[in-house]
């Protein structure tokens, strides 16, 4: 008994720990306003399209004066308010053609300066996840997806809930470093079918 | 040399052989790649030097309206004096009242003391084929006189502590149509972007040292030498933003909390990179 009550204790403690370190980070950090001239100073001759998507939303805003480290009563209203962003397809199928998807994962182009302003962007997946086991260049930030549906037994809930990250990661973590792919139109809701069908199909090398 | 060529080969075979091809692959393959950094590093056969030459040249040749050099102006140390200048800088400078990195300071002293019109040079901000770059020669010639020497910037005066505040603040910014920040990339240990090895800059230590004091950087892909201004550029490029202006206070911010992360880093520049 007196061990339940000490290991509450702790985990009390804990929790206030990170609240306490979520509140110091946006108590320290500087007024908007002055963060803001900054920001016009280096992109305020950028093309209007091009400054409204670092125009930060409600939830890049939490996220920013927490630096990602979201208390949580305040991850729980981001991924409902993501959640509510979601545009499941009309046909209520969520699998493509793996075939495609596994291109969009390996294609990085779109969204750049750089790029032609036509440039039919990728998803880029490889830059931080493991998949297909024979690609051996692939980035960290992400956990590995290797056997993504076999591992999930091709359950069609774990099917949508890969629909869900994919469309918007947040709808599933608060402050996630993922794009959040459909809900900034970056992909397609096609793609994000092939995509999730890379990750699912049976025949897909993912699960081979 | 030879022999330690055959030891780094047989290093390499024994890496190969021991299970898991893709991972060990990779550890000899980034061994190999320091191999080559050091085997480069030398000054004799680094490209950078060359930068740094024509940027002695340009330090002491008179331009502008007032056909002055640059030699008396104050990079933060007393008119003229560049040693350990580039370790502290970005700093406060009361006679433009801002706080500057080398390259904005460089422009001031170009409009301020040789009267020249910086349009051109700001034109070829990064140098191409068949396109010198002024200001990539003279950071280089600059902050190669910071050799051997710790980085060590002020941060004493309010707008020097408020530059490096910003700077913490945009490091968490996200944006872009990938809601990316520089610390989606450069917040956590021992990450990486497929191969690429990510350091770090959260908080203060080696990384953000080791690379601190491996800019400015001849770079072997691009055939050029580089400044952080180019760095951070590409960095913005990368993230899905915007064009960065050319030396404005976004880019000194982020330099400043980087400076500031990498205080007692030690300078060695310029440096080559792939």
């Amino acid at each position: 008994m007196k061990r339940v009550l000490t290991l509450a204790a702790l985990v009390l403690a804990a929790g206030s720990f990170t609240s306490a370190a979520s509140a110091q980070i946006a108590a320290k950090a500087p007024d908007p306003a002055l963060v803001d001239a900054y920001m016009k100073s280096t992109f305020g001759k950028a093309p209007a399209e091009w400054q409204a998507r670092i125009e930060p939303d409600e939830t890049l805003k939490t996220c920013n004066a927490y630096h990602n480290e979201v208390p949580s009563a305040e991850a729980d209203k981001i991924t409902a308010r993501e959640l509510a962003r979601v545009v499941y397809p009309g046909d209520g199928k969520f699998l493509g053609n793996w075939k495609e998807g596994a291109k969009i994962a390996n294609n990085g182009r779109g969204g750049q300066f750089s790029d032609p302003p036509d440039t039919v962007a990728g998803g880029n997946c490889y830059a931080c996840h493991q998949m297909e086991q024979k690609e051996v260049s692939y980035g960290t930030l992400g956990p590995s997806l290797t056997n993504y549906g076999k591992d999930r037994k091709y359950d069609p809930q774990e099917i949508k809930n890969a629909f869900t990250k994919v469309y918007d990661s947040q709808a599933v973590f608060a402050c996630s470093n993922m794009p959040r792919f459909g809900v900034n139109k970056v992909l397609s809701e096609q793609q994000i079918k092939d995509i999730v069908a890379f990750l699912f199909d049976p025949e897909s090398p993912i699960n081979k | 040399m030879r022999k330690t060529v055959i030891r780094s080969a047989a290093a390499a075979i024994l890496v190969l052989c021991a299970g898991s091809f893709g991972i060990h692959a990779q550890d000899a393959s980034e061994k190999e790649i320091e191999r080559y950094r050091e085997m480069i590093s030398d000054p004799m056969s680094n490209p950078g030097y060359l930068a740094v030459d024509r940027g002695e040249a340009l330090w002491g040749e008179a331009r502008g309206t007032k056909n002055v050099s640059l030699e008396t102006c104050n990079l933060g140390l007393g008119a003229g004096k560049l040693e350990g200048a580039f370790a502290q800088l970005p700093r406060y400078f009361a006679d433009a009242d801002k706080v500057m990195d080398l390259e904005q300071r460089l422009l001031w002293c170009m409009q301020n003391i040789q009267g020249l019109d910086t349009k051109d040079v700001i034109a070829r901000r990064f140098s191409g084929p068949g396109r010198a770059s002024d200001m990539e020669d003279l950071v280089a010639y600059i902050a190669n006189k910071s050799n051997g020497m710790k980085i060590d910037i002020p941060l004493s005066h309010p707008k020097e502590q408020e530059m490096a505040a910003v700077g913490e603040a945009l490091f968490y910014r996200r944006g872009g149509v990938n809601d990316f920040s520089c610390a989606t990339c450069h917040a956590d240990e021992g990450k990486r972007i497929r191969l690429q090895g990510l350091p770090n800059f959260s908080k203060p230590g080696k990384p953000a040292q080791e690379t601190m004091g491996g800019w400015p950087t001849y770079r072997v892909s691009q055939g050029a030498l580089r400044t952080m201004q180019h760095r951070l550029w590409d960095c913005f490029r990368q993230q899905r933003w915007p064009v960065p202006e050319y030396g404005s206070d976004v880019l000194t911010a982020l330099t400043s909390f980087l400076q500031k992360q990498a205080v007692a880093g030690e300078l060695n520049v310029p440096s080559i990179k792939r």
